[in-house]
């Protein structure tokens, strides 16, 4: 019997079958576009694209935290407006000030995540309300702090961590910060989704909250967090955004919505119980290099919101397809 | 009498995986008789009722209804056909009136409209005829009814669908005396309007003051049936008699049994009264009781889920206040859920993860999932080892194991926090037989290990067998207490509220 | 009704339900914010029957769409997709009339297709593939403002004065849009009430397993509940359009129509989780989102910290239901 489980514990691990499909699939885009545009095989072309898709990346690995916990947060585009509008208003144009804004705004990132969850916590509201709420709260109080018409740019300093790269290094010649951002970040978000008691309390809640209550589980204090770290992952995507997008009240828009669906690409079951934070990091990018293809393709813009609205429902269409075959067999 | 039966099952056979359910079984109801069917759980009552209601089907045998044979595939269909079953869990919509249940899906309409004053008056006219309706307005929502008036509705739903042939499931297990009663008054109304009813029932006082017949089901099989009424012991004996001395595990002796470990005096909350019992180290409790009766009220109330609001708890010598899972954890009490599915397990995640959810529920959150003050990896692999639970990996999803080897799982996670008190509450319901016997076994030699263990059971055989002692609940409150070796007659007969006196 | 008034029922009705009263509790409070407002601000010009009518008359598009929206969440579904349904259908509409007369017909008709068409598939993706509600009409919201910005990127086409009668024009001194929305609750209420259809709407959304087996499909009711939520949205979208004079495809998403149309429906006492509520109460919390609106309006409160409040209001009224509620959320 052991040395069955054993051997069945080293058989499983190289089992091809259980590899996530959905680095497969970005394996096979990345191959179209080079195809496509072989300059993306030169480090300008792929750090570039690194660089561009590390806030959703970052955003999505966040949302992954709400969806395992069996919510949703659509408050993050929001909160991405309001980081880098506040960020202009705060920082007013003086280099030095970057140091104490950074802080303030992960404060509030905290600060909303607290309130989100406790409101889904305690006042029972379903966090799909909750956070559509707190959406449109915080798109109203980006445009009050702005006054409607936000002030043109930031300070160099706070657009280092979108905008710069570093040059000159060897075997890559450039190294974007964002990437650099994007792996600390990432490795933070695994470890304490895969690593840590709390990501499995998490996952817990997300799979059944009634066995998770009686088992000892905390599930406030789990759901609250979960919240909190999307929050907070929405304040990094923000900070990085204002490095290389515009000051403007719909610099967020919509990004809810990708997040989600990369998180759903990279294989989150909605309403819970089940997600890993490098594939949904991969759904990300996946998603980034579809919209990169359609670009080279040249397909207008907004053939990319429908390209996105087919692959979220498809994506859940086929992860509800695969439940079904699991539960018959 | 009657010529022919209106409602014949002859030979019916059904396995499930590991399991044969019924096995040639056959039982008949003439019009105007009422057909008790007794039988402990599993005894293959709810399988035989979902085989003559089309929600599964049989292996073999045959069902002949009016003299015709019919084979349903949906429950849509034997209704139509006039049957109509009574489940415990009621199919009725709480938001809808009275009226707009009994009408539901077959509405009266006039060129397209409603006819809600028709009804309304139709409903009226069938509540009725039966002394538990009358009390009943058409037009209340159902949900503002008590479980004894939806049941009336339930019933004045299988008058306005003409039904051949009633299926009663268990109907008095959450009513009190007085509904009982009228509950009965309008079987009998049913029964002289020619239904032929099957009343599934495991009170010998509803079978003697109802039934014409009584068949007698254990472990999937026939084993008695009696065409007058027999006497109560002989339906008591045919439900109960079999051979499980070497099922069970031995007895504690009395040197096993060592000191106190819980004790409640006066606990009382909403749905429980008046709780006074002690617990010893080495010491199998068992506690016994119909559905409603409050044991699993009483074992969420020791657990903190649903707490006491009176009376006070001493855990090892320590007076608490447990409020929620997570002090009782703390405090050294462990909870097997009745309902594993929707209580015990988390599905998508792994049989280690499911092992392993309430030591790191008390561990530091940051702390590593792989270890932790209470355990770590290897040690609850070894536990799970200890325990044989059959897996190809222990990285499986739990979602893909036995029953038995699920609950095997939920009890390593209690047993990785080394609990003084250890609450199992069905602990081998939909279980194996083989795998029974082993959880039996655990059980005793965790007692023997110096646990204190409750079991809260509704399998008088498992009751007996494995209790050291055993308290009976009645109504909300503990009835009566029985030393090793009772009779799951007296048992019973506490449990029904038969017994006046404590034995 | 009373054919039965000799039986006295024995068994009392509840004695105060908190659920029944409270949208008509909540529009009672907002009234009389109101009127203090007026009279404290020393606006009671507010107060004469024609400003309240234009009260009435700035949340008809809102209105229509919660009417819509009642069906599908009484299924225990949602629809996030009508915002950009409201879009294109103002846009398609307003495109299709370009200011000829003679195509308001044709424009109606092709719009009402539309919306049969995005119900349609928003049901068909629910039931048969399976997918999540909240998820299938997001992604459709998507694609349907995907393929609206493709082809328009500011103010399309022009709706010929007939058809400003919908939004301007007027019967019996009443305002038509007012009358119309009137008109088109009633209808709702009736069917919700009084067919079959309306019966066995409230019964797949209290107990899918009791409508089943009391023989009624899931799947037809659902899908019908989609079709008409769609259908309403597309008449908000010809309501804006004649209201605007014209069609952008921003008009939808900028009223928060989605959102906004499932908390006025939660506000009414529809519960999320279906088979529990009815139009009168989304027609309540329809005329409190107007009323609330018109307060911050005559206390001159600044726009955007209204915009803040309204995010506060919609959850807060949720959880006026939710709080008491045992049921576990996520």
């Amino acid at each position: 019997m052991n040395s069955l489980v054993t051997f069945a514990r080293r058989y499983t691990s190289i089992n091809w079958a259980n590899i996530n499909p959905v680095y497969f699939v970005l394996a096979a885009l990345i191959v179209a576009i080079i195809l496509n545009n072989p300059n993306f095989i030169e480090p300008t072309g792929y750090m570039n694209f690194l660089k561009r898709a590390a806030p959703l990346a970052i955003l999505a690995a966040g949302q992954l935290y709400v969806i395992v916990s069996g919510g949703f947060d659509l408050s993050v585009g929001s909160m991405i407006t309001l980081v880098v509008v506040g960020s202009s208003m705060l920082t007013n144009n003086d280099p030095a000030a970057t140091m104490w804004v950074i802080p303030v705004m992960f404060g509030m990132g905290a600060l909303v995540g607290l309130i989100n969850g406790m409101v889904v916590c305690y006042l029972r509201v379903p966090s799909l309300i909750t956070t559509l709420g707190m959406m449109i709260t915080l798109n109203g109080f980006a445009f009050l702090w702005s006054g409607g018409a936000p002030r043109g740019y930031l300070p160099d300093t706070f657009r280092f961590f979108g905008r710069v790269s570093y040059k000159d290094i060897p075997l890559i010649h450039m190294l974007p910060v964002a990437l650099i951002v994007l792996v600390v970040v990432g490795l933070i978000l695994y470890w304490l989704m895969h690593k840590t008691n709390l990501g499995r309390m998490i996952h817990a809640i997300g799979d059944n909250p009634n066995t998770a209550k009686l088992a000892g589980v905390s599930v406030n204090q789990a759901r609250i967090s979960a919240f909190i770290v999307s929050s907070l992952s929405a304040v990094v995507a923000g900070i990085l955004l204002g490095g290389f997008a515009g000051v403007s009240t719909s610099v967020g828009v919509g990004y809810e919505l990708q997040a989600i669906t990369a998180a759903v690409l990279g294989g989150a079951v909605l309403l819970g119980g089940r997600g890993s934070v490098p594939a949904t990091i991969a759904g990300a990018l996946t998603l980034m290099a579809i919209f990169t293809l359609l670009n080279f393709l040249g397909m207008p813009q907004p053939v990319r919101q429908i390209v996105q609205g087919l692959i979220l429902i498809a994506a859940v269409a086929l992860t509800m397809r695969r439940k079904g075959k699991h539960a018959n067999s | 009498m009657k010529q022919k039966p209106v409602i014949e099952m002859q030979n019916i056979g059904k396995g499930f995986p590991g399991v044969v359910a019924l096995n040639a079984v056959s039982i008949e109801c003439y019009s105007g008789e009422i057909h008790a069917l007794v039988g402990e759980n599993g005894a293959g009552k709810s399988t035989l009722i979902k085989i003559l209601s089309g929600v599964i089907q049989p292996d073999s045998g045959r069902i002949t209804l009016d003299g015709e044979a019919v084979s349903f595939k949906h429950p849509l269909e034997s209704l139509n056909a006039g049957i109509s079953v009574i489940y415990q869990e009621f199919s009725l919509l709480p938001d809808r009136s009275v009226a707009q249940n009994i009408f539901l899906g077959r509405e009266l309409t006039h060129r397209g409209i409603l006819q809600n004053a028709q009804m309304n008056a139709q409903t009226r006219k069938i509540l009725d005829m039966f002394v538990g309706g009358k009390k009943i307005d058409p037009e209340t929502p159902l949900s503002s009814l008590d479980v004894a008036s939806q049941q009336m509705v339930e019933i004045a739903k299988a008058i306005s669908l003409n039904s051949k042939v009633l299926v009663m499931d268990e109907p008095t297990a959450a009513l009190n005396e007085a509904e009982c009663q009228e509950l009965f008054e309008s079987v009998e109304m049913l029964r002289d309007r020619g239904t032929a009813i099957i009343y599934i029932t495991h009170r010998m006082r509803e079978v003697t003051r109802l039934a014409d017949k009584v068949t007698v089901l254990k472990d999937g099989e026939i084993a008695a049936r009696f065409n007058s009424m027999p006497a109560p012991e002989d339906i008591v004996r045919a439900m109960v008699g079999r051979d499980i001395t070497q099922f069970y595990a031995p007895f504690a002796s009395p040197e096993e049994i060592s000191q106190q470990v819980l004790c409640v005096k006066g606990g009382a909350n909403a749905s429980i009264h008046n709780i006074n019992f002690s617990l010893h180290a080495g010491e199998i409790l068992g506690i016994a009781g119909i559905q409603g009766a409050g044991r699993n009220a009483l074992a969420m109330a020791i657990f903190g889920h649903i707490p006491f609001t009176q009376g006070e708890v001493t855990l090892l010598g320590n007076k608490v206040h447990l409020t929620n899972p997570r002090q009782a954890i703390a405090a050294g009490i462990g909870l097997l859920p009745g309902d594993r599915k929707s209580e015990g397990l988390t599905l998508k995640q792994s049989i280690r993860d499911n092992a392993m959810l309430s030591s790191r529920a008390l561990a530091g959150i940051f702390s590593s999932h792989k270890a932790n003050k209470y355990i770590d990896l290897a040690g609850i692999d070894l536990l799970l080892d200890k325990m044989e639970v059959k897996a190809p990996s222990y990285d499986y999803e739990i979602q893909n194991l036995s029953g038995g080897n699920q609950q095997k799982a939920i009890v390593a996670r209690a047993l990785s926090l080394n609990p003084k008190v250890l609450i199992f509450i069905e602990p081998t319901r939909g279980i194996d037989v083989n795998t029974k016997a082993s959880i039996y076994q655990l059980m005793r030699d965790l007692a023997r290990k110096g646990t204190g263990i409750i079991m809260i059971s509704s399998d008088l055989p498992e009751v007996v067998g494995v209790s050291d002692r055993v308290l009976v609940m009645h109504e909300g409150t503990i009835a009566a207490e029985f030393s090793s070796g009772a009779q799951e007659a007296d048992i019973m007969l506490a449990a029904t509220g038969e017994m006046g006196a404590v034995a | 009704m009373n054919t039965i008034s000799l039986d006295k029922p024995l068994i009392k009705r509840r004695p105060f339900s908190f659920e029944k009263w409270a949208p008509a509790l909540l529009l009672l409070t907002a009234i009389i914010l109101y009127v203090v407002a007026c009279i404290v601000t020393g606006q009671t010009q507010y107060l004469t029957l024609d400003n309240l009518l234009a009260v009435v008359g700035r949340s008809i598009a809102l209105g229509i769409t919660a009417i819509g929206q009642t069906f599908a969440i009484l299924v225990a579904s949602i629809d996030l997709s009508v915002a950009s349904l409201i879009s294109a259908s103002a846009v398609l509409s307003s495109v299709v009339m370009n200011g000829n007369p003679d195509m308001v017909v044709p424009a109606i008709v092709l719009a009402l297709i539309l919306g049969a068409v995005v119900g349609l598939l928003n049901g068909l993706v629910i039931t048969q593939l399976k997918v999540n509600p909240l998820i299938a009409t997001l992604g459709m919201s998507l694609i349907i403002q995907g393929v609206l910005s493709a082809f328009v990127s500011n103010f399309a086409g022009s709706v010929p004065e007939e058809f400003q009668f919908f939004a301007y024009g007027s019967v019996f001194g009443l305002p038509f849009g007012t009358v119309f929305f009137f008109g088109l609750a009633f209808l709702a209420f009736f069917i919700l009430r009084y067919t079959r259809f309306g019966s066995q709407i409230y019964a797949v959304g209290g107990n899918p397993d009791a409508a089943r087996f009391a023989g009624i499909s899931t799947t037809k009711m659902i899908v019908s509940a989609h079709i008409i939520c769609s259908i309403c949205a597309v008449i908000a979208g010809l309501y804006l359009a004649s209201r605007l004079r014209s069609g952008a495809p921003w008009i939808g998403s900028d009223g928060l129509y989605d959102l906004e149309s499932i908390a006025v429906v939660v506000i009414g006492g529809t519960i999320l989780a279906g088979g529990r509520g009815g139009i009168w109460g989304t027609v309540a919390g329809m005329l409190i989102f107007s009323l609330v609106d018109s307060f911050f309006n005559i206390i001159e409160i600044d726009a955007f910290v209204k915009q803040v409040l309204r995010g506060v209001i919609i959850v807060a009224a949720v959880a006026f239901y939710s709080v008491k509620s045992r049921r576990a959320v996520a």
